[in-house]
């Protein structure tokens, strides 16, 4: 991932939940960041259009916190912008 | 007054009668499918629970059944097997003495997204002139009152997945107090339009496979959609004329979470099952029977499993708990009704329905939830959970014939 991805990322969850970016960090834990499955659904709705992504409902379950949110979605991001 | 249930009509994935209902849920059939329509391909979730083969023009003429979206059209065909069941005369139900309750979440959404996809996206720049009685959620409850003549209080309640509870409770309550001679009570909902159906997949509660109430492995909920309705009496005027009596219809429980939108909670679904047990006079032990909300997403089965260990103690692990909807799906403003049917049947023929696709005990939902199998019980008295989004909760108690 690259720097400007997550912020990027960061900046786009924060303009969804309506809050400052330093709100939001990698490694804390959603329920630390006061992020419920509202919010969640909003969040991942929202990095879609971003990065012109789709994001499956299993990998999006099993996500714990904005790291494993941010590498999952760069994965994505890769996959989407690599040669066929 | 003790009010009797008198009359039953279904209409859905399982069969479009209750008697085929019932079967359906006796032989632990399915109504999910891959979804059939011009939206399955715009779908990231492949199946459904719906009403196939629908033709209108088989209960409707042609200019009625363009007056009339598919849940209006459900809720009236369910109403007409009620009341045919039920065996009034016309002159019986004509009057002000009858009155028409029925639920719905989202009203004509087939109607609505035609209508609006040919205004975004074809630019006609107008809309047909019966989309306003079309989308109307009473639609169903308005044409059933002028079918039949019933000029009583007819309305439809809206409380998303708990409608049809609450309408049902509402139809109760009337009946119970004399203000009407009969009601007919139910629900319908017609979930399959591209728009609403993008709607839920944007939620991420539908399942990819299927739906698997209280199994550790459930992965969400699928879509459902139909009608059902009933008829209620008092039950002095039911022996009276020697109706036929399905079951007492002996209370009803509502309660607000005031919690959140979308995330359940325990107390509100507990204190729900509580206020109906009151309303019923019903002892919490006498209950052996629960139709569960049991959608199949993570946090309903765990929360609803907790509510009922909160309402009934150590009793918890001795009712049978199925939620029926692993068969015909979550049928939204209807389910109630559907699911009010199931457990009025289960307490007159002495089967209970299973929860189908049950695979792997979850510790979260430690209840008997009847897994894969019908079985044949007694039992005296069952609840009929309904809980919804926006966190209102509407429970309604049964009691078996042979104990009237």
């Amino acid at each position: 991932m690259t720097q400007e991805f997550t912020q990027q990322l960061l900046e786009c969850i924060a303009k969804t939940l309506h809050k400052p970016v330093e709100t939001y960090r990698l490694d804390a834990s959603f329920e630390e960041m006061g992020i419920d499955s509202l919010d969640g659904i909003n969040i991942l709705f929202a990095l879609e259009n971003e990065f012109g992504i789709q994001i499956p409902d299993d990998a999006a379950r099993n996500v714990k916190n904005l790291r494993e949110m941010a590498e999952g979605v760069w994965k994505l991001v890769e996959a989407k912008g690599a040669p066929a | 007054m003790r009010v009797a249930v008198t009359g039953l009509g279904a209409l859905t994935p399982l069969g479009d009668s209750a008697p085929a209902f019932w079967r359906a849920l006796v032989e632990g059939r399915s109504g999910i499918a891959p979804l059939e329509g011009y939206f399955a391909p715009h779908l990231r979730f492949p199946n459904g629970a719906q009403l196939r083969g629908w033709d209108p023009l088989r209960h409707f003429d042609a200019k009625t059944a363009d007056l009339l979206d598919p849940f209006a059209q459900f809720a009236v065909v369910a109403g007409r097997e009620a009341l045919a069941d039920a065996g009034l005369t016309a002159a019986e139900i004509k009057g002000p003495r009858t009155a028409i309750l029925t639920g719905c979440c989202a009203g004509g959404q087939v109607s609505e997204d035609v209508q609006f996809q040919d205004l975004y996206a074809k630019q006609t720049g107008r809309v047909h002139p019966m989309t306003i009685p079309r989308i109307m959620s009473n639609a169903g409850a308005s044409f059933l009152s002028m079918e039949w003549g019933a000029s009583g209080p007819v309305f439809s309640v809206s409380t998303a997945c708990a409608s049809a509870g609450h309408a049902m409770a509402q139809g109760l309550w009337m009946v119970r107090t004399g203000m009407v001679d009969r009601a007919i009570v139910g629900g319908a909902e017609a979930t399959f339009s591209l728009g609403f159906l993008k709607a839920w997949e944007a939620m991420r509660v539908v399942s990819q496979d299927t739906c698997r109430p209280f199994s550790k492995d459930r992965k969400g909920l699928i879509l459902g959609e139909g009608a059902a309705m009933m008829v209620i009496e008092p039950l002095d005027a039911a022996r009276a004329r020697g109706a036929k009596i399905y079951a007492e219809f002996a209370g009803a429980g509502m309660s607000a979470d005031a919690h959140h939108i979308t995330q359940p909670s325990v107390a509100g679904p507990a204190l729900a099952m509580s206020n109906a047990l009151a309303d019923a006079g019903i002892a919490p032990e006498e209950i052996g029977y629960i139709n569960a909300h049991g959608t199949g997403t993570l946090a309903n089965d765990a929360t609803e499993s907790k509510a009922i260990h909160a309402v009934f103690n150590s009793h918890a692990r001795r009712i049978a708990v199925s939620s029926t909807k692993s068969m015909h799906g979550h049928a939204l403003g209807a389910a109630g009704a559907l699911e009010a049917v199931a457990t009025v049947l289960a307490l007159r023929e002495g089967t209970l329905p299973p929860t189908m696709n049950y695979t792997t005990p979850d510790p979260e939902c430690d209840l008997d939830v009847v897994p894969n199998a019908a079985r044949a019980a007694r039992v005296g008295a069952a609840l009929s959970n309904s809980f919804a989004f926006g966190g209102l909760n509407a429970v309604l108690a049964f009691r078996a014939p042979a104990d009237l």
